[in-house]
């Protein structure tokens, strides 16, 4: 993947301002980089992760992705249609909230990302008992609804979910906030075999000593510009 | 899925109008129209231009202020109303070739009675009130080409209980009923034929809490387990949000902007869309 002079303002119109969030960011991420982004609350990190992933609309620059279905695609400028279509098979997000519908269980949630691919029901089931029992969210959970959830049990089923499509890019926005050492351990060792399995992530951390022991390359931001590049492997 | 893609309804520059215009509107002249009125021959133009894609097993919302043209688009969609101009193509009639807009009364109605359903806000717009519930659904399924009493009576009975009304009711007349368990029954009205295409007007508006999520949960439940393709009109956002993949924002008649939904809640463009994501609380 390669973005090229990245820029996003948002205009708001009410308040007549006009806010620069990221300007002329230029990386290239190879296939099975882990790339981690660090900065300060304000800077930048998520809007690029959200321009990849369609949720903000690019004003300026492309972001050129390999994609299996469609070859070389820019996600700067991919039709919403094609946006659904990557996100259900190629591009995951895992966000720092889990957002899901609400009186959807853990198991429904699991095996609806998992139809999503085109997968049969019963392949779906087994699947998802599989992922559930790996992410070691307990069983007596599996039917309940994730509002109820802890923080750290939300994020697992947040990351499952986003695993099972085994996603050839990977998103993390903050993967580990509000998380304990244990559960950190967990998402560790996830992310570990995410990248043994050859998925390419980008992911933004505040927790800088468990992003080190992860990334093969770091960026760090500041005012919505890249200031610094170390590589790491 | 395919690259090309083809879409299962499709509509192109539909216009719609109430009155005939005069210079001065046709024109669009500044001063003499007030949002969508024109205040020398009272002409409102509810529709204009509008054009978009529904996808198969997609939930397209559309959002927009009361008077926006959302419901117009609706009652156009299902030839409740004729359209000022404009086509529209169906996936499933002609094979989507012919517009369907210039058809006869005829064609229209097979598209009407055996490609779609549509719930109405108002229930009593939707349903017979004086008719059982299941002689409601036995309608559109006489319409649609059914004449077997058996078969359309167990096919009723398993919509209804589909939708949560509870068996030894179904008998019962519609006006009878509650608010939600009418909304529920104009639902499996609307399922009875199998359609493709099934076009929801504010069908939780005006619903309890409970009731609504209820309703929100069977039409997630059937989207994912039949794969239809939706037109969600809703002025409420977390709906929109819930529940639909792509969405339409509408403003005096026009689309004025469009997007996944998230990009629509996270990144608006448009001032009025600001204001409105800006609203919600």
């Amino acid at each position: 993947m390669e973005i090229n002079d990245l820029s996003k303002s948002f205009i708001l119109h009410n308040q007549k301002k006009n806010i620069h969030a990221v300007s002329n960011i230029t990386i290239t991420v190879k296939k099975g980089e882990f790339i981690g982004i660090t900065g300060k609350s304000g800077s930048g990190k998520s809007t690029i992760l959200k321009s990849i992933y369609g949720t903000y609309r690019v004003q300026e620059g492309d972001i050129w992705y390999d994609s299996s279905h469609y070859g070389a695609i820019n996600l700067a400028k991919a039709t919403e249609r094609e946006m659904v279509f990557l996100r259900k098979h190629e591009i995951g997000y895992v966000s720092q909230f889990l957002n899901v519908m609400p009186r959807t269980t853990a198991r429904q949630l699991v095996t609806g990302a998992i139809l999503e691919m085109g997968q049969t029901r019963e392949l779906a089931n087994i699947e998802t008992e599989k992922i559930l029992d790996h992410f070691e969210i307990g069983k007596e959970l599996w039917d309940s609804y994730p509002a109820t959830f802890s923080g750290g049990e939300k994020l697992r089923l947040n990351i499952a979910r986003a695993m099972v499509k085994r996603p050839r890019l990977l998103l993390l926005d903050e993967p580990t906030a509000s998380l304990d050492h244990d559960s950190k351990v967990k998402v560790k060792t996830l992310l570990e075999q995410l990248m043994n399995e050859g998925t390419t992530m980008l992911g933004i951390f505040h927790d800088l000593e468990f992003m080190n022991r992860l990334v093969t390359k770091e960026y760090s931001m500041q005012n919505g510009c890249f200031t610094q590049a170390i590589q790491k492997i | 899925m395919s690259v090309l893609e083809v879409p299962v309804l499709s509509v192109k520059q539909m216009n719609k109008q109430y009155g005939n215009g005069c210079s001065t509107c046709k024109q669009m002249k500044s001063g003499k129209v007030t949002k969508n009125y024109c205040h020398e021959c009272g002409t409102v133009y509810a529709c204009r231009d509008l054009t978009f894609d529904l996808y198969q097993g997609e939930v397209l919302g559309i959002v927009g202020e009361s008077g926006s043209g959302k419901s117009t688009l609706m009652k156009s969609l299902y030839f409740d109303e004729e359209v000022t101009d404009g086509e529209l193509y169906v996936a499933g009639f002609e094979d989507g070739n012919k517009n369907v807009f210039m058809e006869s009364a005829q064609k229209k109605r097979y598209v009407r009675n055996h490609l779609m359903g549509k719930v109405y806000q108002n229930p009593i717009l939707g349903l017979k009130m004086d008719f059982s519930s299941i002689g409601n659904i036995a309608e559109k399924l006489i319409s649609a080409g059914n004449r077997h009493v058996g078969s359309m009576e167990s096919r009723g009975a398993e919509l209804l209980e589909a939708v949560n009304i509870p068996v030894h009711r179904m008998k019962e007349e519609p006006r009878n009923f509650s608010g939600g368990m009418q909304q529920r029954v104009q639902i499996a009205k609307a399922l009875s034929n199998n359609p493709p295409i099934l076009l929801l007007d504010e069908v939780t508006t005006g619903l309890d809490l409970s009731v609504q999520a209820s309703v929100l949960d069977l039409i997630k439940g059937l989207q994912r387990d039949l794969n239809i393709s939706i037109v969600l009109v809703s002025h409420d956002l977390g709906v929109i949000r819930m529940l639909a993949d792509r969405t339409l924002v509408m403003l005096e008649g026009k689309v004025i902007e469009q997007g996944l939904t998230d990009q629509i809640l996270e990144d608006p463009q448009h001032p009025y869309t600001q204001q409105l994501v800006h609203s919600l609380l």
